[in-house]
């Protein structure tokens, strides 16, 4: 590879991370299914255990399946280094972790993947980590949410399942100016339509089940680092910048410069509370991932079309998709997702609750589930399902209220994904 | 070698070429604690096979990791190929002019991540040294062998050939040896 070219993201989507297997020359990842590796001897033994040296321990920590993965997400979102766990509330639950003291805040926007609301709003309640919601509409609320205790903004780039679109870089500028990194959850867009760091994110967080992962049979997550954020600043971080005691004393920081928040959060946040990927799982991902720029221009054109589509129906009251010129969102969506919006819309649907659960019970061709982001079409209606644990009111909030569809749209032909929707409109 | 040209990048085939070039390595600032990142660079240059000589003015005569510690370049009684500074960037035009006294004369200076000093390069430059600023050899070697990648960290080379494995476990070399 000529040395001063830097590779363009459909390349970077099929080779960053991967070499042949350097003791069989397999030249796709092999599966290394197994738990463990040997050392040299304890000397090098001690070296790894250390972090004095790299190399692998134990796949609860780390795994060579796993680290290509890892890097090929880091280099498609541009950012230094990635962690790659179970699942993506697992990353969440991990990035926190890293960051949180009980006490702390999070700033997190109120329109968020319902179980992003249900984690943060109860189950990191109980870590003491407190969750202050703020509206992405206005960022006003971002500002005014900032106290000494606060330790991170965290937003959706394209949040699920209301359609839209967050200005990353006027809430980046929100963090700065409160001196703590800006988190950003990027599954609905991944990086082909959307990268987070060139817009202020200081971290980046995906659910691998969706569009990356993308054929809807596997679970897992990842955190990314954008190597911008500086940890030791004022002190606010102590995992990564005061020493360590499991670690003989090591500073993170100190030691790893720019890629610290991955290693923080490999050796200890997955380390100690455990939520490892299975290999096979991680080779299962990085085939998806070597299509991703296909599929996500593809599901994009297909939504846009199913969107237009809709909002002639009937039957439709309004339909939220910011790739649809007029929608509140579009001016965002051209400028932080220019070559599409992603798979996923609502739309509202005349007669309310009954009418919407009347339309997934009608469809043939999607399917009704709890997912997003597979070759299949999917739909499902939040307000008795993913967001059902909310009350009515944050229901309404989190753009999940009653009549609300939600669409996955798939990489069917348009035609077909549009005559189900259109039989089950009207039956 | 000729001088690099700029000194915010260099190539892979630079770096490469210059870690595969070097064989013996004084490490200016190198700490006894176990637990700094010079300690960690002396330890991986070590595994790599570099003959590695820790300069420290505080500990001349110590023993670090079977290596003995000199208080100055000029103590180290053998030939010089790379000084990797570890020091303060104030400190490198100090550490250059002592380079530049020794027979033979280092072949690179190295300073670490985070450290440049344009002055100190320039004047090494001039006498025909190779010189590296704000990189650090461990993340390199880590790098372009690919190791660093195992931690899941973006080594930026994309390569349809197979890592160079060396003798010894979970051990690659780098491209070109």
């Amino acid at each position: 590879m000529a040395e001063e070219r830097t590779p363009g993201f459909n390349t970077l989507a099929i080779h960053a991370g991967a070499k042949p297997d350097p003791a069989t020359g397999a030249r796709a990842t092999p599966i290394y299914q197994t738990t463990s590796y040997v050392f040299d001897n304890v000397e090098h033994a001690a070296s790894l255990f250390g972090l004095q040296a790299f190399g692998n321990i134990y796949t609860r920590i780390m795994n060579p399946t796993q680290a290509v993965l890892e890097e090929r997400v880091a280099a498609l979102e541009g950012g230094t280094a990635a962690l790659a766990v179970a699942s993506g509330h697992a990353a969440q639950a991990i990035v926190f972790h890293t960051l949180c003291q009980p006490g702390d805040e999070i700033i997190a926007a109120k329109k968020l993947y319902g179980g992003s609301i249900n984690q943060m709003g109860h189950s990191f309640k109980s870590f003491g980590w407190n969750v202050v919601w703020a509206d992405t509409d206005d960022l006003s609320t971002f500002e005014a949410a900032v106290s000494p205790r606060t330790k991170a903004i965290f937003i959706e780039s394209i949040a699920n399942p209301g359609g839209i679109v967050t200005d990353i870089s006027g809430i980046s500028e929100i963090a700065k100016k409160a001196g703590v990194p800006l988190i950003v959850d990027n599954t609905l867009a991944t990086p082909y339509l959307c990268k987070p760091f060139e817009h202020g994110a200081d971290v980046v967080v995906h659910s691998l089940t969706k569009f990356l992962g993308g054929h809807g049979n596997s679970i897992g997550g990842i955190i990314v680092d954008g190597g911008t954020f500086n940890w030791s600043a004022e002190g606010r971080f102590p995992l990564l910048s005061e020493p360590r005691p499991e670690y003989h004393g090591i500073k993170l920081h100190e030691t790893f410069g720019n890629f610290a928040f991955a290693i923080a959060c490999r050796v200890l946040g997955l380390r100690d509370l455990g939520p490892a990927m299975a290999p096979f799982n991680a080779f299962l991902f990085l085939t998806g991932i070597e299509t991703l720029p296909l599929r996500m221009q593809r599901h994009s054109d297909n939504a846009l079309a199913v969107a237009e589509w809709l909002t002639q129906h009937d039957e439709v009251t309004w339909v939220s998709y910011a790739g649809l010129p007029g929608d509140r969102y579009h001016n965002l969506a051209k400028r932080y997702s220019p070559k599409g919006a992603g798979a996923v819309l609502t739309f509202g649907v005349r007669g309310g609750h009954e009418a919407g659960v009347k339309i997934v019970e009608s469809v043939e061709l999607f399917s009704h589930l709890a997912n997003i982001g597979d070759t299949r079409s999917l739909i499902i209606h939040p307000s008795s399902t993913t967001h059902s644990q909310l009350t009515d009111d944050a229901k309404v909030a989190s753009g999940a209220g009653p009549d609300v569809v939600r669409l996955s749209v798939g990489l069917e032909d348009v035609e077909d994904i549009i005559a189900d929707l259109d039989q089950a409109l009207k039956a | 070698m000729a001088g690099l040209v700029s000194h915010h990048t260099y190539s892979d085939a630079e770096i490469s070429g210059i870690l595969n070039s070097v064989r013996s390595v004084a490490i200016v600032g190198a700490s006894l604690k176990d637990v700094r990142p010079s300690y960690f660079v002396v330890r991986y240059l070590i595994d790599k096979g570099y003959a590695v000589f820790p300069i420290n003015p505080g500990h001349g005569g110590e023993t670090l990791l079977g290596r003995t510690v000199y208080a100055s370049l000029a103590d180290v009684p053998e030939a010089i190929d790379m000084v990797d500074i570890f020091r303060g960037a104030e400190h490198a035009p100090g550490i250059v002019d002592e380079a530049l006294t020794l027979q033979p004369r280092p072949k690179v200076i190295w300073m670490q991540l985070g450290i440049r000093n344009d002055e100190a390069a320039a004047k090494a430059e001039a006498a025909g040294l190779t010189v590296v600023m704000n990189r650090c050899p461990k993340i390199e070697y880590g790098r372009l062998s690919g190791e660093i990648s195992w931690s899941g960290v973006n080594s930026r080379v994309l390569s349809s050939k197979k890592p160079v494995l060396r003798p010894g476990f979970q051990h690659r070399g780098l491209p070109g040896t």
